[in-house]
């Protein structure tokens, strides 16, 4: 059986969602995005800039290959992100949002309060809401209450490369949720990261510095890749527990004399 | 007449469909999405939208992100 992850009743056979902001080129996140095997990508919104002709991200995207994921990143109340989440449906055609509603400049965590009730909008609004917010459970869960398709805690600050900071807060987060996938959003800086992310028994992670910054992009998102699955067969194939001693695992009997 | 778009002033003459402004704008009009003063004009009306003086026009496009 095939082991698919599934958003709003779309399945997704790679459990990796990728950015798409600070690669060198374009044609290196293209490059990139293929390595990752991912099959959704994030974007952002933003201004035409009208004074130059700028070279189209989404010629980049091919939309039969990738689930584009707009985000309403940038945003620092409901009513901005809720602006930019109708501009991204106008502009795709798609429902899907990744809300993002950012409480402070120098953490970018986000302002779950402002999450919450941006959610409760959109997703009245029709909107398959996508939600960044903090590893909080009853967060989480009113938001859950609220509809949203998935929730979106972040392992640490967006950017930081740091890894898992919060893995009580993900375990207790993954216990207790059953309801909507949860996806590590923002922190992972190595493999490894994604790794452990996917052995918290995480439906799926979403990283874009990781991969866009690193020194060869196309082998980080490989690398990624790899460290998504490993992780998902080592979550489903159930880990032995901890002991403090050893235990041998040549047999005792028929040792030489 | 003067509108504001992306931000900036821009003087425009005479009477201007927000088609028309695209193309004067040199925009594609692929996955774009536009505002005017704060509610989106959809895809089907940009060619019977007229432009008063004093819009504020939004543009946008997707970049990349997180």
């Amino acid at each position: 059986m095939q082991d698919t992850f599934v958003v709003a009743g779309t399945s997704f056979s790679s459990r990796l969602i990728i950015g798409s902001g600070k690669y060198p080129t374009h044609a290196g996140m293209k490059a990139a995005h293929e390595a990752s095997g991912a099959q959704m990508v994030t974007v952002a919104v933003r201004r035409v800039n009208l004074n130059r002709s700028e070279e189209s991200l989404l010629d980049y995207i091919d939309p039969a290959r990738y689930r584009l994921l707009p985000n309403t990143a940038g945003c620092y109340d409901a009513a901005e992100a809720i602006r930019t989440a109708h501009l991204a449906r106008e502009a795709l055609g798609t429902p899907w949002i990744k809300l993002e509603v950012i409480g402070d400049e120098k953490t970018l965590f986000p302002d779950n309060g402002a999450t919450l009730e941006a959610a409760r909008i959109l997703v009245k609004e029709g909107f398959i809401v996508m939600p960044y917010v903090g590893d909080d459970l009853i967060v989480a869960r009113r938001l859950i209450d609220a509809g949203v398709a998935a929730v979106m805690p972040l392992a640490a600050p967006i950017g930081s490369g740091l890894g898992i900071q919060n893995f009580t807060s993900l375990r207790i987060l993954r216990e207790q949720i059953r309801e909507v996938p949860l996806i590590v959003d923002a922190g992972v800086g190595t493999a490894s990261d994604a790794v452990q992310a996917m052995e918290l028994g995480f439906d799926a992670v979403l990283m874009n510095t990781a991969i866009a910054l690193a020194q060869d992009p196309v082998r980080m998102a490989e690398a990624m890749r790899l460290g998504i699955e490993a992780g998902r067969k080592a979550f489903l194939a159930g880990r032995i527990a901890r002991k403090l001693y050893a235990s041998a695992s040549s047999p005792v009997e028929g040792l030489i004399g | 007449m003067q509108v504001i778009i992306n931000g900036e002033v821009h003087d425009l003459e005479g009477q201007i469909l927000l088609s028309e402004l695209l193309e004067r704008l040199d925009l594609k009009p692929g996955r774009i999405a536009i505002e005017r003063n704060l509610e989106i004009v959809p895809k089907a009306n940009w060619a019977s939208t007229t432009i008063s003086d004093g819009d504020r026009i939004e543009i946008v496009h997707f970049v990349g992100g997180g």
